[in-house]
């Protein structure tokens, strides 16, 4: 799932100090999962800005919406009256849920309360970590799972740099070595032998160096 | 009497009458313990301050960043979150949510600009009728001193 967190609230007031009415639109996805935007951050969200606006001397008049996803237009058509009557639109949607609410209501400024930061995973209660950076070549398959790309503070292909100390990355002491994970994995599966395959390097023409990507179906297009 | 007057005294010392602010604390109180405490003191005749209105709840793991929030919305000076003492939550580990949630939301009132003083939380038993009478007198000194809301104003 996509993982972000909240902006704090001076931050978000000053974007918002041209507007009045705000409509603090949650999403019921991936960010109501990592406690970031769903319905219960909206209303703390909102209760924030009514209280920090107010002590700045003006008011915010603020509307509490959660609709289920933000980046899916049948969704945020539930979302149009409520749009419709007031000034802007905070979301707490992942970057995505913003620019497709922003997309679908041309003349409503909309403005990000989150900061989205990666896709990964609930690792234990209260705690996310990265898993994957959407490489667009998923390359797991030849490391046992795990992946040298997202969790390599260098994303190395072909084994451990030099600087790893027993399984923690050099990069920082909290963080273990991926590569260690993967040797651990392959020799648990009695896949080691897969190492000796060199990786060539890496094709990035996936990545998003030549700017974002689209994928067609055409068979499900009409 | 004694305590109230105890305090009133201290407050009160050197300015004329009426002119002492009379705090409105909201205090979520677990029904295992400081609701119970606050029975006991009842029983006990053990006075503490009426500044505090006081919300039963089934255990401070269920209060959420929100509910203080809306409380101080909503004009209250003070909110104070009595739960049971650590180790000894009727839910096992209600009182530590609570605890990381009352220090959360400390730091969001930083944020928002409400001192972050006016959020307290405190650990008694059902036993300690004392204790959470000292506890609302501290809370009460402690809000007194900081004046009122300041979304009052």
């Amino acid at each position: 799932m996509i993982v972000a967190q909240r902006k704090i609230i001076p931050e978000i007031l000053e974007k918002l100090k041209y507007h009045k009415k705000i409509l603090v639109l949650g999403c019921g996805t991936c960010v109501t999962v990592c406690l970031a935007g769903g319905e219960r951050e909206v209303c703390i969200i909102a209760s924030a800005l009514r209280m920090a606006s107010k002590l700045h001397g003006y008011s915010l008049d603020i509307e509490e919406l959660t609709i289920e996803r933000q980046c899916d237009n049948i969704f945020i058509e539930m979302a149009a009256e409520a749009t419709e009557r007031n000034d802007a639109v905070l979301s707490l949607g992942c970057g995505a849920g913003v620019q497709a609410v922003a997309e679908r209501y041309p003349y409503k400024p909309v403005y990000a309360g989150l900061d989205t930061a990666f896709i990964g995973i609930l690792e234990e209660r209260g705690v996310w970590t990265e898993k994957c950076i959407a490489c667009g070549e998923c390359v797991l398959s030849d490391y046992g799972g795990i992946c040298p790309v997202a969790r390599c503070a260098k994303r190395l292909l072909n084994g451990p740099c030099g600087g790893s100390k027993e399984d923690r990355c050099e990069v920082s002491p909290d963080r273990e070595c991926a590569w260690q994970l993967i040797y651990r994995r392959l020799k648990d599966i009695g896949q080691l032998d897969r190492l000796k395959n060199i990786a060539v390097p890496k094709s990035w023409n996936k990545s998003r160096d030549g700017g974002y990507r689209v994928i067609i179906r055409d068979d499900h297009r009409i | 009497m004694q305590i109230k007057d105890e305090i009133d005294k201290q407050e009160k010392s050197g300015e004329p009458a009426g002119t002492v602010f009379e705090p409105k604390i909201v205090a979520f109180c677990c029904h295992y313990c400081a609701y119970a405490a606050a029975d006991l003191a009842g029983s006990m005749r053990i006075q503490y301050p009426a500044n505090v209105r006081i919300i039963r709840t089934p255990c401070t793991g269920r209060l959420e960043v929100g509910y203080f929030l809306k409380a101080f919305e909503n004009g209250a000076d003070g909110v104070l979150v009595a739960g049971c003492l650590e180790g000894g939550c009727h839910f096992q580990e209600g009182n530590l949510l609570a605890k990381k949630r009352v220090n959360y939301t400390r730091k969001l009132l930083e944020e928002i600009g409400v001192e972050e003083d006016r959020l307290r939380m405190v650990n008694v038993s059902a036993a300690e009728a004392r204790p959470l009478a000292d506890n609302i007198i501290d809370m009460v000194k402690t809000i007194r001193k900081l004046g009122p809301n300041p979304l009052k104003g």
